[in-house]
């Protein structure tokens, strides 16, 4: 190992800090891609500046609107509204967890034949692609205003969002622990509750608390298309300019969240 | 203790002792009383004569919404257009704010625990609990109706989200890499940008895009309360009872959504 | 005298007592090896010198000047003179070994040129010419985790060296390897302090390769220096002060039979 034969400076002059894309080709389209797509983004803008500016002024009355936040002039309607969002919020959780357990199932590779798998897949896809909001139109549409459209709008959402995380766990399991399962003799249901439920629960468990706290959060939009909720008490504060109790439920809202997000960790840590 | 004697001092295994058989039965039933209780809460404020019409009304729904407008596509190009715009830009502004928020909130990289941290906890948890249509309906009030007032909402809202998730991997990094990048002599930012920014990065990069994916889907509906994007024509179309206009809107946020899903996933794969 | 510690305490917050008044001192040049069973206080030792841990009380003195005490720019100064080299490696895994081997510069550059990867053309070259010394020259533009453990190790030892140290500071150097390429490592250590005159506190587990590899060896237990002498006096009794009752008898002759095998662990 000796140093003469290498030359160091050489090799230092011929050294260049790695790009971040190996690819120089690949470099250039992704960089010439960026830069074509916020021009044309950039060009097709369209803000009305004076608009905007004028709104720091309007912000700053609109903040000032907030102040004090004002928890008891309606006080009836927040209640109620609250009232709606946590009861929406509980069964849709439910019922949503409960129906996305067969579903997960039959989305699981390794356990459903294959036009099961892909109707359950489907089923899945539907229920991910639109966004809560739109689904809850359709709800409203063929049920009427009110909660209960909320209610199996959240439902129809969680066995979309569920099914699909447990499915893949399902399929990510140690296959030897099924296998020894299989080995006995046991039948497929017996499989299921002996070889697979031990390994997935944990997460299902945490996924569901998780889901109880994103059900929270929806219930408080879904109000703007009548789906009822504490959303639609505070669409209805902001019609009336009423910026004072609006500013009282936002805060609710956060507290109630805030106290969701850390029950909810404090499960998932509880059962891993 | 499960093992216990019978009568004929034999002994006898169960899961669980009497009173733990009774503990978990008394959960299931506590909290399927809940959910009656809740169900029952929600009935109330149900009118069950539109429920009952569902089927017909459902039927009738999707009479009216086929064939789809496929000519009403040529109009809604723009729109499309303006919607991935609020979600791509949006996610830019909350990657721009959200990534120096995550190194101030992450214990091991703040500034201060007992000030900074609060504080930014705080912040985000704010963003995270406001849903983005929410934060819409405020900007509208301010900002005016437009596609400024959509991408700072996509933006306020996923500030948290990526901050968030950001900070829990700043959090989870391996520490004799910055224990061993320190030795050397490095000042603070040097050790940030050279063992704590390199081990984050494939993360952060798989948050951002993540959250750009689910953007998308928000940037859908945040027209509805005037932020732009083809949620507006969602809104008039829906207004006017213009069923066939919907259905090819749904069909057009369909088709996004599952090539923006596409387009996360192959990036995300890419990154790790 | 290089380095000399006195009254050395390490109190951690959980009230664990670390290092209690631990005295040494280390000349110019001299490679010493640190044994002591797991807890007894090694590790904390030598980040008490670069103060990677805060010395609770004590003085560490490195050629001169007082190490404790030291505002954050005079500390990174002093922490450029100690090269440190870890059990684990420490590489930062996705930077490329080029990258890694330069990060031993950085107390030397601002942080806009590292943050830009411009280096002096010296250091790049110092660079070529040491990895080219540990036989990686072909790698320079390899992942760091695309290594294998004693290639990493390597790369671990150029980058301390890059820092231009007086003191090598080596914490386990040889815990995650197989015993051939333990060895291949202490050897490469000792020959590259010899060359460049460098001193070299080393904690090691594997009392054979201690006494086979450093003419000084320290015992610590229980943050007490429990024996300092050269390797030749290190007897079966010594080793009881320190690691308590054990046959040590293996220990020793394995050492004393072979010069060239591998130890069996």
């Amino acid at each position: 190992m000796s140093a003469t034969a290498f030359d160091a400076a050489a090799a230092a002059r011929a050294w260049r800090p790695p790009p971040l894309i190996a690819s120089p080709l690949l470099r250039y389209a992704i960089y010439g891609g960026a830069l074509l797509y916020a021009l044309l983004a950039v060009g097709t803008l369209e803000v009305n500046w004076a608009r905007a500016a004028e709104g720091l002024e309007r912000g700053a009355r609109f903040i000032a609107g907030f102040f004090p936040p004002d928890f008891v002039t309606k006080r009836h309607d927040i209640m109620e509204g609250l009232m709606e969002s946590l009861t929406m919020t509980v069964v849709s959780t439910v019922i949503g967890v409960a129906l996305s357990i067969p579903v997960a199932v039959g989305a699981a590779r390794n356990l459903a034949p294959l036009p099961i798998y892909l109707f359950c897949r489907a089923i899945i896809a539907i229920s991910r692609t639109f966004q809560e909001i739109i689904i809850a139109i359709v709800f409203v549409a063929m049920v009427g205003f009110g909660p209960l459209a909320g209610m199996l709008t959240l439902s129809f959402a969680t066995i979309g969002f569920m099914a699909k995380l447990i499915a893949e766990d399902i399929e990510d399991i140690a296959e030897e622990q099924a296998e020894a399962v299989r080995a006995t003799g046991a039948s497929w249901f017996q499989l299921l509750a002996w070889g697979i439920l031990p390994q997935v629960k944990p997460r299902l468990i945490g996924l569901s608390a998780y889901r109880l706290d994103i059900n929270f959060r929806e219930s408080a939009v879904l109000g703007l298309v009548g789906a009822g909720g504490i959303g639609d008490t505070l669409n209805t504060a902001f019609d009336r300019y009423e910026f004072d109790t609006a500013a009282a439920i936002l805060i609710v809202i956060i507290a109630i969240v805030l106290a969701a997000e850390y029950s909810s960790s404090w499960i998932r840590r509880k059962v891993q | 203790m499960p093992v216990s004697r019978t009568a004929d001092d034999l002994p006898e295994w169960r899961r669980r002792t009497t009173a733990g058989d009774f503990a978990v039965w008394g959960a299931w039933l506590a909290g399927l009383a809940l959910t009656v209780a809740c169900f029952e809460f929600i009935s109330g404020r149900t009118i069950w004569a539109f429920v009952w019409d569902a089927p017909t009304q459902g039927a009738d729904l999707v009479q009216r919404m086929f064939p789809p407008a496929w000519t009403y596509a040529d109009v809604l190009w723009k729109p499309m257009w303006d919607t991935i715009n609020i979600a791509t830009l949006g996610t830019l502004l909350a990657i721009a704010i959200g990534f120096p928020m995550a190194f101030l909130a992450a214990h091991n990289t703040t500034p201060s625990v007992l000030f900074v941290r609060p504080v930014m906890l705080f912040l985000i948890v704010s963003s995270r609990s406001i849903n983005s249509l929410i934060w819409a309906l405020i900007l509208v009030i301010v900002f005016g109706p437009g596609m400024l007032a959509g991408i700072l909402a996509i933006g306020l809202r996923s500030v948290g989200f990526i901050a968030k998730l950001t900070y829990e991997a700043i959090e989870e990094i391996d520490r004799t890499q910055v224990e061993a990048v320190t030795a050397t002599g490095a000042s603070n930012p040097q050790v940030l940008a050279w063992a704590i920014v390199p081990q984050i990065m494939p993360a952060f990069a798989g948050i951002s895009v993540f959250r750009w994916d689910i953007n998308i889907r928000e940037a859908t509906v945040l027209g509805l309360v005037g932020a732009g994007g083809i949620g507006m024509q969602l809104q008039a179309s829906i207004n006017t009872l213009a069923w066939p206009q919907v259905t090819m809107i749904f069909i057009l946020i369909l088709g996004t959504v599952v090539v923006s899903e596409w387009v996360s996933a192959r990036v995300r794969h890419a990154v790790i | 005298m290089l380095l000399t510690l006195s009254g050395l305490t390490k109190r951690y917050p959980t009230g664990d007592l670390a290092l209690k008044g631990v005295n040494l001192e280390v000349p110019k040049g001299q490679v010493m090896a640190l044994i002591g069973p797991s807890g007894a206080g090694k590790s904390t030792l030598i980040r008490c010198v670069n103060r990677l841990v805060e010395p609770t009380s004590g003085s560490v003195v490195l050629d001169g000047t007082e190490i404790t005490g030291l505002g954050a720019a005079a500390l990174r100064r002093a922490r450029r003179r100690m090269g440190m080299i870890f059990q684990e490696y420490a590489l930062v895994e996705r930077l490329t070994v080029m990258e890694n081997v330069l990060s031993g510069r950085l107390g030397y550059v601002g942080f806009w040129s590292s943050w830009f990867r411009r280096f002096p053309r010296r250091d790049v070259e110092e660079a070529f010419r040491l990895l080219h010394r540990v036989g990686l020259d072909h790698m320079v533009d390899k992942r760091a985790d695309a290594l294998s453990g004693g290639q990493r190790q390597r790369v671990g030892i150029v980058r301390a060296l890059m820092q231009d140290p007086q003191l090598l500071l080596v914490d386990e150097p040889t815990a995650s390897l197989d015993p051939k390429t333990s060895r291949q490592i202490m050897r490469l250590i000792l020959e590259l302090c010899e060359e460049r005159g460098l001193a070299a506190i080393i904690n090691i587990h594997d009392v054979a390769l201690a006494q086979q590899f450093a003419r000084r060896i320290v015992g610590l237990r229980a943050g007490e220096i429990v024996f300092d002498g050269p390797a030749t006096e290190l007897t079966p009794e010594v080793l009881t002060t320190i690691y308590g009752e054990e046959d040590w008898s293996q220990t020793i002759r394995a050492v004393e039979e072979d010069e060239e095998e591998a130890v069996p662990a």
